[in-house]
Order: structure tokens, then C-alpha cells, then sequence
């Protein structure tokens, strides 16, 4: 049963245009309204400074990665090659580096990458097959040709930046094909940490 | 406005970011205005375009089940192929000794060298920001993809007892022995696994956002429950893209240096040994730079009866198409200077095998007819390239793909075979010939590789919507509708 209007939780709009969803949500934080979270069919950087968004940090959970994988593929070398089991190949140093070197560099790239994929499903809570947003009707197209926002409003109606009622009128004024009322609790509609 | 005032004072790092946002959007709008052809015109409204691109995989059409059972039938072959080599060895193969390697590693080299293009188009020019790729580049990277799968097939048939593959993966076996790192042949696997994992995840990555679409337009509810298990239930929200994009740029910074190790790393089989026509520093470079040239060719081959087949006109223009060409003329003269270092150095290094090898030998020894085809298909027909008729011409441009798909086979057949039969000692020379199963494997592994990319086309977004629809608003946004110019060249 979707809480009824006032209550916290979160108010949703439809737009039909990339430009007029921009629009609602700079009328939004005008009004005073910080916790948005929009749902895109594209990527729109534009959105970044706007809701506040910094730069994914993932990059240095990839930096790590590929140290990792550096010392582990030069580590499986050393151990295989040097000292587990010392080869004469052709007269060279048992420790040879720069015919190591190759398959280190290729431990840290294969290593990196895990890290930017499966972090990056770590990072967003992937998989997730069904969220309580999914069930809002027409919510399917914001992966087509839809632009969704979603608001996080309090239980206080009349308090600005919070009542959902308000978010809602200002995202019809500004173009939304219709809005939906509050829908679950903050955190736990879509894909949470909104901002 | 105070309050908007406010605004730009609560989020005074990002502010900045916005402007190169806004500038890069009208970056790619006024390139799209001076280039002579646009790169999309007459798109469709948002949702009419991702049921355009979408299409094929609910729709059936009339060629594609022909070419998929003949395809297919290429398969049962390949595969009876290597039945037969499981069973007889590589005594069913055409080596000898010398030519210890022949067909298998001459096909290795090459397919793996027509993977490279796909990751050239796809990571290369991301990180350049290049945004034409955008319509191409699930070709591309689907290429790339198949195209290992092929490779790497190849020099496990040639262990000559395959089934002990994973005797080439560094493990604590019971035998105490491991792979031996200062030869060239683990640094293959390290260098092949490595670089069909990535390109797999860098892949598979960019069709998320593209399943998730397919996901909610999918007709019938077991392709949605199917599509929607592999779009692990990407919705498309703010914070989800904030971290996406940064991971699958790093994806794409992670596949560039790629694309040059694998072939370098290919290419040092053979300069590590001392082999006239092997044993040269120039291998490396003069490798990659085949390998794009290659995949070039393929990338072509493969989109453009796709894009007349599925009616892509307005997606993939002749911008793409004449880039292509532009990019093979240039990488096709890289190799042209590669040859000519080649012949040079042999002359000028006064080694006397060198000299055999390459002045001698290879034009007027018994490959003398491959080697021809050769420097005609590779050197002069990308040269009409040079002319803007034939870089827009489809027909010109399937052709000289054809011409040079064909010519980098066999300029790895004349840098293994036609270096082996001919080596130091005149009394070990040997001919090579090709059997019925060497040649079942070359035109096998086709089979395969049109097998798979004909159910890619059925079951995966071919073109990458979401980026698409992304270009279609900076179009948009830069004051041009994307009509550029009315109607479609050609």
C-alpha cells in the first residue's frame, strides 16, 4: 500500500524531454529541495553539478586493483621461475625482469578491469532485479524515452523544500507528463544514496 | 536568484566541470556542422529510435536464416576438423620441418590482429572523444570478441595434445614443473586471456544500459525475465551513471594499451628467434599497426551489409564509413613504410640470410604468387582510398576491405611459412602445402566467427541505443535538429 501524501517518502515525476526535466529539478532546488535523484535513458553529466554529485571515486578502487594484479603476476614468476623452481633457459639470469615484465604488465590490466567491473557492481548493489520503484506504472520507459525524478520529501506538508504535495505541483509546472505520490520511504525506493 | 546564487556557492567544484560538459556538447555539434557528412541524420524521437535499433531482435529477417545454416554447416566442418586433429595430431596438418608452423599460427596471427580494430574504435577513440564511434563501436568490440574466440583456438589445436591446455596456466601441479616465463609462449596466454577478459567486460559493460532498454521494450514476458537478468537491473538513475561512466572509461584507458601489448607481445614469437625474416626490432609496431589495418577491413565487411540489411543509413552515415577509410589508408601506408624497412634493412644490414630471406626469397621463392597478392591487396588498392568517390562508394569500399582481408592472410602466411621453408641451411628446406583439415580450419573458424556475429545480431543490441540517444540530444542541444542537411548522401 503506497503511503498517502504528506507522509516521508518520496514523490516521482515523468518528463518527457531531457530539457524540462533540467528545468524541474532547478525549480526543485530552488525551492530548497536537496534530496533528487533523477533516472535517465542516457548519461547526463549535466546532472552532476546539480544534485550535488561528485566524481566516482572508483577510480582509485581500479588503481588498486592494478597493483594487486601487478604483484601477484610478478609474484607467481618469481615464485614459479626463481625460486620454486630455478630454470637455466639459454644461459639467461634465473631472475630475468624484463622477460617478466610482460606478463606483469598484463596481471595489472586484467586485475584493474576486475576491479572497474565487479567494483563497479559492488559499488551500485548489482545485480538488483526488482525494486519497489519498478512497480510504478510507466516507470519501464525511463530506459527508453522517459525522464524520471525522484523527490525525497518529509511528513511535513508545508515545510519548504519537504512536502511532497509542492514537489509535485512544481514538477507539473515545469512540463511533467504526470507525477506520482509518495512512494515508500527514502532509501528505499530505487537505488538509494541519491545524493 | 538568490537562491540560485546560492547554488553555485554550495556546489563550487562542479561548477566548473558543467562548463566542459556544455562545451564538449557544442564541440561535437560544430564538428558535426563542418564535417561534410553528419554523423546521424533523420533520427527519430527517443522512443521510435530505440524501437528502430531494437527491432532486429524481435523481428526475423529473410537472410538471415540462409546465411545462418550455411554458416552453421561452416561450423559442423570446423568442428570435424578438429575432431580429426584431436584424433591424428598435427601429422593431419600439412608441417613439416621446417615448417613447423604453418597454418594454425598463420591464422592465429591474423585473426587476432582483426580483433584489434574493435578495441581501437571503441577505447582508442573514447578516450580521443571521438563521437562518431558511438554508432559503430558494438560492431566493433563484437568483432573483437569473436575474434579471439578464434584465435585462441588455434595454438591450443597446436599444442598437439590439447586436452593438457591448462598445462600452460601457471598452478601447483603434482609434477612440481611450472610454465617457463622467459619464453615467449606464456606471454601469449597472459597477453590473449587477459585481453578477451577485458574487451569481454568492457563489452558487456556498454550493453547494460542497452539490455536494460531492450528489458522494458521486449515483447512477451520470458525476453523480458531474460533481458532483465542481464541487465542486472540497471535503472538508469543519477548515481548509478555518475559511477558507470568513470568505470567504463577506465575500461576503455584499460583496453588502449592493450590493443598495442597483444600484437607486440604476438609479434615476439617470432623476433625472439633467430630465424632470417623473423629476427627484427621492427616487429612489434610493424604488427599492431597490421592488425588495425586488418580489423579495419573487417569492421567494414561486417557493417556495411548490416547497415543496408537493417536499414542503419541514418545511424551509421557515411561519416563513419569515410573515417574508416581514412583510418585504413593511413594504417595501410604505416605498413607499406614497415615493408620497405623490411626489405631496406635486409640490404643495408649485409646479412646474408636477411638478404636471401627477404630479397630473394620471398619475391621470387615459391610463395612468390601469395607474396605479390600481398603487396598489391595491402599496399595499392587502400591507395584509392585517396580519392573522396571512392571513400563514399560502398561498393569501392566493400571491395578494398575484401582485398585486404584476404592480403593480411596472407602476409602472415609469407612472414611464417615463407620464412620457414627457406632457412639457413639449404639441405633442410622443405615445401609447404596446406591438407584438406589445415584448410577446413581457415574456412571453418570463418564460419564460426559469421556464425556468432549473426546471433549477435538476432539476440544483442547491435548498436549501442543509450549512446546514440545521447548524441541525438547533443545534436539537438547544439541548435541543429538532427535533419543535417536534409536528405542522406547515397
Amino acid at each position: 500500500m503506497p503511503p498517502a501524501h504528506g507522509s516521508p517518502g518520496r514523490v516521482l515525476g515523468e518528463f518527457t524531454t531531457a530539457e524540462s526535466m533540467l528545468a524541474a529539478v532547478d525549480a526543485l532546488l530552488r525551492e530548497g529541495y536537496r534530496t533528487l535523484e533523477t533516472f535517465t535513458p542516457f548519461d547526463m553529466p549535466e546532472l552532476d553539478d546539480r544534485l550535488g554529485l561528485r566524481r566516482s571515486r572508483i577510480g582509485w578502487l581500479v588503481a588498486a586493483g592494478g597493483f594487486v594484479g601487478m604483484v601477484l603476476a610478478y609474484g607467481v614468476q618469481w615464485w614459479a621461475n626463481v625460486h620454486d623452481y630455478p630454470l637455466n633457459s639459454g644461459g639467461r639470469p634465473v631472475h630475468a625482469v624484463p622477460a617478466f615484465l610482460l606478463a606483469t604488465f598484463e596481471g595489472t590490466v586484467l586485475f584493474a578491469a576486475f576491479a572497474a567491473f565487479f567494483g563497479l557492481m559492488i559499488w551500485l548493489r548489482l545485480p538488483k532485479l526488482w525494486a519497489p520503484i519498478d512497480e510504478v506504472d510507466g516507470f519501464g520507459r525511463a530506459s527508453v524515452d522517459r525522464f524520471w525524478i525522484a523527490v525525497g520529501t518529509t511528513g511535513d506538508a508545508s515545510g519548504a523544500g519537504s512536502g511532497g504535495a509542492r514537489a509535485e505541483e512544481i514538477m507539473r509546472r515545469s512540463g511533467a507528463l504526470h507525477t506520482v505520490g509518495a512512494v515508500g520511504a527514502v532509501g528505499a525506493v530505487g537505488t538509494g544514496r541519491g545524493r | 536568484m538568490t537562491e540560485a546564487t546560492g547554488d553555485a556557492g554550495r556546489f563550487p567544484v562542479a561548477r566548473g566541470r558543467a562548463v566542459v560538459v556544455h562545451s564538449v556538447a557544442e564541440g561535437a555539434a560544430e564538428r558535426a556542422a563542418i564535417e561534410e557528412y553528419p554523423v546521424a541524420y533523420d533520427l527519430p524521437a527517443d522512443g521510435p529510435l530505440t524501437d528502430q535499433l531494437l527491432s532486429p531482435m524481435w523481428t526475423s529477417s529473410h537472410i538471415w536464416w540462409p546465411l545462418f545454416i550455411v554458416s552453421g554447416l561452416l561450423v559442423v566442418l570446423f568442428l570435424y576438423a578438429m575432431a580429426v586433429t584431436f584424433v591424428r595430431g598435427i601429422g593431419a596438418w600439412g608441417n613439416n620441418i621446417p615448417v613447423a608452423w604453418a597454418y594454425g599460427i598463420t591464422d592465429f596471427v591474423w585473426w587476432i590482429g582483426i580483433g584489434h580494430a574493435g578495441t581501437f574504435i571503441s577505447a582508442f577513440l573514447i578516450l580521443l572523444n571521438q563521437r562518431w564511434r558511438a554508432s559503430i563501436n558494438r560492431f566493433a568490440e563484437t568483432m573483437t570478441l569473436f575474434a579471439l574466440v578464434n584465435a585462441s583456438l588455434f595454438p591450443l589445436l597446436h599444442l598437439g595434445r590439447p586436452w593438457f591446455f591448462y598445462w600452460l596456466i601457471p598452478y601447483p601441479a603434482t609434477t612440481g614443473v611450472w610454465p617457463n616465463f622467459k619464453s615467449s609462449l606464456p606471454w601469449d596466454v597472459a597477453a590473449i586471456s587477459t585481453y578477451f577478459t577485458v574487451s569481454l567486460l568492457f563489452w558487456y559493460l556498454g550493453l547494460v544500459p542497452d539490455l536494460a532498454a531492450a528489458r522494458d521494450r521486449a515483447p512477451g514476458l520470458w525476453r523480458r525475465r531474460i533481458y532483465g537478468i542481464f541487465a542486472l537491473g540497471w535503472r538508469g538513475s543519477s548515481n548509478e551513471w555518475r559511477h558507470y561512466r568513470v568505470a567504463y572509461t577506465l575500461l576503455a584507458g584499460l583496453a588502449t594499451p592493450l590493443v598495442i601489448s597483444v600484437h607486440s607481445i604476438v609479434s615476439l614469437d617470432f623476433a625472439i628467434t633467430q630465424l632470417p625474416g623473423w629476427h627484427s626490432t621492427i616487429f612489434p609496431p610493424y604488427f599492431v599497426v597490421g592488425a588495425i589495418y586488418s580489423g579495419l577491413a573487417m569492421v567494414l565487411l561486417l557493417i556495411l551489409p548490416a547497415r543496408r540489411v537493417f536499414r542503419l543509413d541514418n545511424i551509421i552515415t557515411m561519416a563513419h564509413l569515410s573515417n574508416i577509410a581514412k583510418l585504413m589508408l593511413a594504417t595501410g601506408s604505416m605498413l607499406a613504410y614497415s615493408y620497405m624497412c623490411e626489405a631496406f634493412m635486409a640490404w643495408y644490414s649485409g646479412d646474408p640470410y636477411e638478404h636471401y630471406a627477404m630479397l630473394v626469397a620471398r619475391p621470387l621463392g615459391p610463395y612468390a604468387v601469395v607474396f605479390w597478392l600481398m603487396l598489391f591487396a595491402n599496399v595499392v588498392t587502400p591507395q584509392i582510398f585517396w580519392w573522396k568517390r571512392m571513400r563514399t562508394s560502398v561498393v569501392a569500399l566493400f571491395i578494398v576491405s575484401l582485398f585486404v582481408f584476404a592480403g593480411m592472410w596472407c602476409e602472415r602466411f609469407i612472414i611464417i611459412v615463407g620464412s620457414l621453408n627457406r632457412d639457413f641451411l639449404p639441405s633442410s628446406w622443405h615445401f609447404y602445402a596446406p591438407t584438406w583439415v589445415d584448410l577446413s580450419l581457415l574456412f571453418g573458424s570463418i564460419g564460426l566467427f559469421c556464425f556468432l556475429f549473426l546471433a549477435f545480431l538476432r539476440w544483442v543490441p547491435m548498436v549501442p541505443v543509450s549512446e546514440v540517444k545521447r548524441l541525438r540530444f547533443e545534436l539537438l542541444r547544439g541548435g541543429q535538429v538532427p535533419r543535417i542537411r536534409g536528405s542522406a548522401p547515397r
